[in-house]
């Protein structure tokens, strides 16, 4: 039987994203995991992140993760969530700077700090439920409104010049990439386990997904 | 801008159950925090804040019950806070499925955990609550649930805990706490303009026009309050709404 493989490297809260996907799947199994063979065994990856990147990436690598989560983005369907999609891109300047896994073209900066909008302090982190805008469509906006709220949480953010594989901009401040799609991944900045039924509605859409767009 | 501001009803928890008198109409156990928080997610609360105020540690591991009953139910974002006093405290409710923990007392007897947790579980997950109290023309912080004056300056205190690491601040107004007639919009406003990071008003909520001033003058980022919805008196929808004809951005 065919399962779902979270991928664990131990930071953040994944009983979350866990229970959001059982909630919409009754078919396939949600594995919470650490072990490489269960992640290459998968239909479906789910690539969650939490905490700084540069300890992510020693995690993946203490958990001798990198070359099975590798393996998944060129493979099966991957979903990155929060700091799951800032790790996809070249690089990050987080912890001094961190080298990202390069799947999707673009880079990875801090929110500034003291901006004001309308006389208004925008506060970092970027925290609360802000408009998604869709740039094209895909099978994962599938039932889900343009424009409607998710839950986001998080300081740095990621922006590229890549039009096709920008899914979706939000505007805190400036604008900056809010999901991301190249082929078989899909990735969102904002939280689906933390976003009410729209938010389950993308994790519904995902489980059902072939990986294809 | 197109960040909502946020409203988070606050429940308090002893025992595994919510006290201070949740009032629903038709809802069958009002001390059932699943029941409770259910309803709150089906008024589009923004999030819910889970306040253990059981003293003893057995309780504690009920605490751990009840965030997993309620993430397995509902998804919008969970905050716990009471009695949290160390890296294994929390890690014990972010594991259970919280989202983020708030620190009180602990934050003052040990900063530095605030800067160990941030660092470990990212700063997004650690709120510092702080219970402030109006002393001449600036506020104290006390600690241990309002119980003990600390003579820290509130002001610098959560630009300390900015410092440390802190994501968010939770600010409640002593003085207001339960009067029902509004923030201390001075004393948000002063933290608010101080510090780079989210702050939530608290205390003192006893109308919807008090939502407001708590946004526009006080300038929090999001309001926190109690009784107003648990009594059934307004709905979040309803509070939402109002506050949208005032020209704040919610999500509705």
């Amino acid at each position: 039987m065919s399962h779902i493989a979270v991928v664990d490297l131990g930071t953040g809260n994944l009983h979350s994203v866990g229970k959001a996907l059982q909630k919409v799947t009754a078919k396939q199994r949600i594995v919470i995991t650490s072990d490489p063979n269960v992640i290459t065994s998968a239909s479906h990856v789910v690539l969650p992140g939490q905490g700084a990147m540069g300890s992510w990436f020693r995690a993946l690598d203490e958990h001798d993760l990198r070359a099975a989560v590798v393996n998944a983005l060129s493979t099966c369907p991957v979903l990155g969530i929060c700091l799951g999609l800032q790790a996809l891109y070249s690089h990050s300047d987080e912890d001094g700077g961190t080298t990202g896994l390069g799947i999707m073209s673009g880079n990875v900066r801090k929110f500034p700090i003291n901006q004001r909008l309308n006389n208004e302090l925008l506060k970092v982190p970027h925290m609360g439920w802000n408009r998604v805008q869709q740039c094209f469509s895909h099978p994962l906006w599938t039932g889900i409104e343009d424009g409607i709220r998710f839950y986001f949480v998080h300081s740095y953010y990621a922006y590229s010049d890549m039009v096709s594989e920008i899914a979706a901009l939000t505007n805190y401040g400036l604008s900056f990439v809010s999901a991301a799609a190249h082929s078989n991944v899909f990735a969102v900045q904002f939280h689906p386990e933390k976003s009410h039924e729209q938010g389950l509605m993308l994790l519904h859409n995902f489980v059902c997904w072939n990986g294809e767009s | 801008m197109a960040l909502a501001k946020r409203i988070i009803p606050c429940l308090d928890v002893d025992g595994g159950r919510v006290v201070k008198g949740v009032q629903f109409v038709g809802i069958v156990d009002a001390g059932d925090p699943v029941e409770v928080a259910k309803r709150y997610d089906q008024q589009k609360a923004d999030e819910l804040t889970f306040l253990d105020i059981t003293a003893s540690s057995d309780a504690r591991k009920i605490m751990v019950d009840v965030v997993k009953a309620v993430a397995g139910e509902v998804f919008i974002p969970l905050t716990v806070g009471g009695g949290i006093r160390d890296m294994q405290d929390i890690h014990q409710m972010l594991h259970a499925g919280a989202d983020k923990v708030s620190i009180n007392t602990a934050a003052v007897d040990n900063p530095y955990l605030v800067t160990e947790a941030s660092m470990y579980f990212g700063s997004q997950c650690i709120v510092v609550a702080m219970d402030a109290k109006k002393n001449g023309s600036s506020w104290e912080i006390y600690t241990h649930g309002g119980r003990n004056p600390t003579g820290i300056d509130a002001v610098s205190w959560a630009q300390k805990m900015v410092d440390a690491g802190a994501g968010e601040i939770l600010l409640t107004s002593m003085d207001r706490d339960g009067t029902r007639d509004g923030f201390d919009i001075e004393l948000t406003s002063a933290v608010s303009d101080a510090v780079s990071i989210p702050v939530i008003a608290s205390g003192g909520v006893g109308k919807l026009e008090h939502l407001v001033s708590g946004i526009v003058e006080g300038g929090a980022s999001a309001v926190l309050a109690a009784s107003i919805f648990h009594f059934g008196e307004f709905t979040i929808e309803q509070a939402k709404q109002y506050m949208e004809t005032r020209g704040i951005e919610v999500n509705l």
